[in-house]
């Protein structure tokens, strides 16, 4: 897909991290390789610690605590919400949706539109293109988008590949109509043929979770034990599907949008890890410094919420005065990949807000 | 070549690299300790790795690995 959102304008983004922080080196003894060559990966890879939240604590439960601060803070007024959209790969329950759970929670306007997307590293992107069709036919509203995961629960704490990264968190994004806003040239692509390299095999309607997918093995036999109720990555079919997918899809999207490389203040993209970030950024012969990467050492790969945890985290009091350049870029399971050409400031509030989840 | 074979060394100390005709095939190196080796070899030879030659056929000999190392700008 290929289209020019008119008019639409982010005005609020918050970022709600769990306050529970798990060190890498805390976590070295629990996989079957020699910590020596476990602990070799902390530089590259950014593993430093990561953020996860509590044993009960659910998707809704990150989205409804950044809701509370957003307007206990004043930032907005539940009247002017006029539509919820979730985006996420492991939501409470399957029915019914997040987006109904917060509604309820807030008592909000029975008018109010509730949607669930189900979308695992895009779960952003993804949810800022159906808040902009929404705000379409929604002129008066404001509408919010949520991308939230908990998928430390679904991640074996014995797969070294996937467990040091994975983080939790949730982002949320205020999107409304502004006249004065630019145009949101927008790129989104889909290969559904290769979605084995990133899945969780068990707990849906193909295969229920049992004693029997619960039980831990190395199948692939290179050392990390998972079950099939956990989330299995081919790490490097997704590196080389990245490496090559990406580089192109920014290409195009900024001759959609007619601009530049250079005349982009930030490209704020997926963080899957430091060495896939870096490697993007040599391909695409963008200056570090204007690729922030540094979240997932902090945080952790919070799937779906980590653009909003990048932009809270690194550019939270630019993205309060003027307006700059953005390219948002996500990639992940599916395999789905997008990219966005946005102005980016002027917010009303951006915040990264630790709650006790 | 000793400096490949010096890192490799390095990098799994309990391997014998010598009696593998292939790295990957033989299960020496999987795609992490790939990951680990590139850091090196840029680090060691000051060289950028371009993204599209991380693919397993470039790492299943010190051979292998020193014509990728040639080939990204790097001097054995």
């Amino acid at each position: 897909m290929k289209t020019v959102f008119h008019h639409k304008k982010i005005t609020g983004l918050l970022s709600v991290i769990p306050e529970q922080t798990v060190r890498f080196e805390d976590e070295v003894d629990n996989y079957t390789f020699p910590p020596r060559q476990t602990l070799r990966l902390q530089k590259v890879m950014g593993y430093k610690q990561h953020c996860i939240v509590k044993e009960n604590t659910s998707t809704s439960d990150l989205c409804i605590a950044g809701l509370e601060r957003i307007l206990n803070q004043g930032w907005l007024k539940k009247e002017e919400i006029g539509g919820i959209v979730v985006s996420t790969a492991f939501p409470d329950y399957f029915i019914p949706p997040v987006s109904s759970l917060i509604h309820g929670r807030f008592a909000l306007d029975e008018d109010t539109i509730c949607v669930d997307v189900s979308q695992g590293c895009v779960a952003f992107l993804w949810g800022l293109i159906e808040a902009f069709m929404l705000a379409e036919r929604i002129p008066d509203k404001k509408i919010l988008v949520f991308a939230s995961d908990v998928l430390s629960k679904r991640v074996s704490k014995k797969d070294r590949n996937s467990y040091p990264l994975i983080g939790d968190a949730a982002g949320i994004a205020v999107v409304e109509n502004d006249e004065h806003a630019g145009d949101v040239h927008t790129i989104l692509r889909n290969r559904g043929d290769i979605d084995g390299v990133l899945r969780i095999p068990a707990g849906g309607s193909r295969l229920a979770c049992s004693p029997q997918t619960a039980v831990l093995r190395d199948s692939d036999g290179d050392g990390n034990l998972r079950a099939l109720d956990n989330l299995t990555m081919r790490g490097s079919d997704v590196f080389n599907f990245v490496q090559t997918a990406v580089p192109p899809l920014i290409t195009d999207v900024m001759e959609y949008a007619g601009t530049s490389m250079d005349a982009v203040d930030w490209f704020l993209f997926h963080q899957p890890n430091k060495f896939m970030l870096r490697k993007l950024a040599e391909k695409l012969e963008i200056p570090y410094e204007k690729m922030p990467m540094n979240t997932v050492e902090e945080f952790g790969n919070s799937s779906g919420a980590c653009i909003p945890v990048n932009i809270t985290y690194n550019l939270a009091d630019g993205m309060k005065k003027q307006k700059q350049r953005c390219c948002i870029s996500a990639f992940g399971s599916g395999l789905t990949w997008g990219a966005m050409v946005i102005d980016l400031g002027e917010m009303d509030f951006c915040e990264m807000f630790i709650s006790d989840c | 070549m000793e400096k490949i074979d010096g890192i490799l060394q390095e990098l799994r100390p309990e391997l014998d690299y010598h009696a593998s005709k292939n790295f990957i095939e033989d299960g020496l190196l999987d795609s992490f300790d790939l990951v680990s080796l590139i850091y090196e070899l840029e680090t060691h030879f000051n060289i950028s790795i371009d993204a599209l030659d991380i693919i397993p056929e470039n790492f299943v000999s010190a051979q292998s690995i020193a014509e990728l190392v040639k080939k990204n700008g790097g001097v054995l």
